[in-house]
């Protein structure tokens, strides 16, 4: 347990060799992980809590927090050791609690070049428990700390109110602590100019831009330089070969291999297992995860993110939203999933409702963007435009009808700036190879098994009969072919799969743009339903649920109209 | 008697250093300044302001923190 930022989820990962996502801004760990570690001859259970404060919870972030402690017997207080005034009052508090504390002065590398000097015998002996310096990056410290976790005391400490409390950190700190002259570092200066309105903007725009052209350019060159070679050269001619013995046709051939295009496989439009089922996830969704979640990876680490939110924080305001919400939704530019859950940094109920279903409506998950930008992107980048364009307007629009109907008020934003730190190679990667084999393991059976649904129900016309049945919607008001509806209700399933389907319809451009975007807002894939309804409660789910359709078929017919 | 070196946190001036001498809020509020050690007698300076009444930037135990303008409006400071 810990102050949010000071390095738990690091020291977590050090201890037990589970991998958890660790990164440069507060409130990275919304739920908690478990893991065990060897101490002596025994295993123990290791639990990485939310950071808090204090012992009086104000998100429910923390309130996990608070949960957790009952449940252990020793407690590893990490500590951030350049910050010693405010993290010992957690330290005290739970002291106060008579619970088996050690602390981890973490992030202990730190306090040279800042010119602060700890002598950590003295503090151990005021405090009356191990005090141990470690770097849960680099793994300094570790082992003492792992010898030192049976040591854990809980010294007899009086309750006491939050001013003596404070008073008596103050206290320890003045007989403990000695700050010397400080090195200005050229970041440090860069720190404040990113939360001044003028150059903060600059900034801002920079680093976004810069952002998304990265993202463009490392996806563009993987899907160009890697995939798209193997699976012209190599993976095709298999195929081919493949159809020829399956004799080129016939129920089993249309799933495995799928239709034909001129006698040649199409990756995109042939739709078989083998075919558009391996190129839909590998060679055309997976290039952008990769690319998204190392850029990702490397701006959750410099500690850019809490910046940006200062600076969004006034037009946050306007959709009830705060700035600190811009996290969950650049996390939902990746993957819907994790972005609502990472709601809970967000301190009322009214908050995490408005931007449980802005995310869930007007934010594009990589998956679905990686299609956007293969399909749509080959008609002309003024369409891919049109998409975001209006993915953007339904955001702010959606976000400031919510503000207004949605009752309650929203907290004011509130959150520590951490120092600006040069991403830790190791942190990036992890989280990279994390991100990449959770999309692995978790969407590709989904996609297939998808393919191979669709294949099954198309030749037994099932999809006819629905197409028929919802034509007046589909093609009176979006003005797409009957046929589209397969692909909206497949985007229950999974997005990427779903725009693919669009793929063999011969869609024009405008008629793809407006595809791309009710597919976008309309219900979300089978994933973040199931945890939008663990998040909202039922009700409020089906309240998300209701103004998704709304809004897609609104936003949808008037594109028609325009296009 | 007032003080004429008392302000809010909003109206301090960019680099401006002072004492926290009360904070003028339910107890939400002061229990959420108090997890970020902003709490009577703390030494903070103030280190940026966004226009349009967004959020306060100090610093408070070598420590960045962001408040929301409303927030920082019911901060009272006593300025060196």
């Amino acid at each position: 347990m810990g102050n949010p930022n000071v390095g738990k989820s690091a020291l977590f990962s050090r201890l037990t060799g589970v991998r958890v996502v660790v990164s440069n801004y507060p409130g990275t760990t919304v739920s908690y992980a478990r893991g065990s570690m060897k101490l002596g001859d025994e295993i123990a259970d290791v639990i990485d809590a939310p950071g808090t404060y204090t012992l009086e919870p104000t998100s429910e972030a923390e309130e996990i927090a608070q949960k957790l402690l009952d449940s252990g017997d020793v407690v590893v207080n990490v500590v951030n050791a350049t910050n010693l005034e405010r993290n010992l009052y957690l330290t005290l508090q739970l002291l106060e609690r008579g619970i088996p504390v050690v602390v981890a002065l973490n992030i202990w590398d730190d306090t040279k070049h800042l010119g602060i000097d700890i002598d950590r015998d003295k503090l151990g002996a005021l405090l009356g428990v191990p005090v141990i310096p470690t770097v849960a990056v680099t793994g300094e410290g570790i082992k003492e700390l792992v010898e030192n976790i049976p040591r854990a005391t809980s010294p007899h400490t009086p309750a006491r109110s939050r001013g003596e409390r404070w008073a008596a950190v103050g206290g320890i700190v003045e007989k403990v602590q000695h700050i010397g002259h400080r090195h200005h570092r050229w970041f440090e200066r860069l720190a404040d100019a990113s939360v001044r309105p003028l150059t903060g903007g600059i900034m801002a725009l920079v680093v976004l831009a810069g952002s998304f052209m990265l993202v463009r350019f490392i996806g563009e060159s993987l899907i160009n330089y890697v995939f798209n070679p193997l699976f012209n050269n190599l993976w095709s001619p298999v195929v081919l070969n493949l159809s020829n013995l399956m004799g080129g046709g016939g129920f089993f051939h249309d799933i495995v291999v799928g239709k034909l295009i001129g006698g040649e496989v199409d990756f995109v439009q042939s739709f078989g297992l083998l075919t558009s089922g391996l190129y839909v996830p590998f060679a055309m969704v997976l290039p952008y995860i990769v690319s998204f979640y190392l850029v990702l990876g490397i701006l959750e680490d410099t500690g850019y993110l809490p910046r940006l939110a200062v600076l969004m924080d006034t037009i946050m305001h306007r959709l009830g939203l705060h700035g600190y919400a811009i996290i969950p939704t650049l996390l939902g530019l990746g993957c819907n999933v994790p972005a609502v859950l990472s709601t809970r940094i967000l301190e009322s109920k009214r908050e995490r409702f408005i931007a449980a279903t802005l995310i869930s409506i007007a934010v594009p998950c990589a998956a679905l963007q990686a299609m956007i930008l293969g399909l749509v992107g080959a008609q002309g980048w003024q369409y891919v435009a049109m998409v975001y364009g209006t993915l953007f307007l339904v955001w702010i629009i959606l976000g400031v009808i919510l503000n207004y109907t949605v009752r309650g008020f929203s907290p004011e934003l509130l959150i520590e700036i951490p120092p600006y730190r040069l991403p830790p190679w190791r942190t990036v990667l992890q989280k990279l190879w994390m991100r990449t084999y959770g999309f692995l393991v978790e969407a590709i059976p989904i996609i297939l098994g998808a393919v191979v649904a669709i294949n099954i129900l198309y030749y037994f016309g099932v999809f006819n009969a629905i197409a028929n049945f919802t034509a007046p919607v589909v093609t009176g008001l979006l003005g797409l072919p009957k046929e589209a509806v397969t692909a909206l209700a497949i985007g229950f399933l999974r997005k990427d799969v779903a725009l693919g389907l669009l793929a063999p319809l011969g869609l024009s451009a405008g008629q793809l743009v407006v595809g791309s975007v009710v597919l976008a807002m309309s219900f979300p894939c089978i994933a973040t339903f199931v945890v939008l309804l663990r998040e909202l409660g039922i009700l409020n789910m089906l309240k998300a649920a209701g103004i998704m359709i709304v809004a897609a078929l609104i936003v949808g017919g008037i594109l028609n109209l325009i296009l | 008697m007032s003080d004429i070196r008392q302000t809010t946190l909003a109206r301090m001036r960019e680099g401006q250093s002072g004492t926290v001498v009360q904070i003028q809020g339910g107890r939400g509020l002061v229990n959420r300044l108090n997890g970020l050690g902003i709490v009577p007698g703390k030494r903070i300076t103030k280190i940026s302001s966004m226009v349009m009444r967004g959020p306060v930037t100090i610093e408070v135990d070598r420590a960045k923190v962001a408040i929301g303008f409303g927030m920082a409006s019911r901060v009272i400071v006593k300025t060196d």
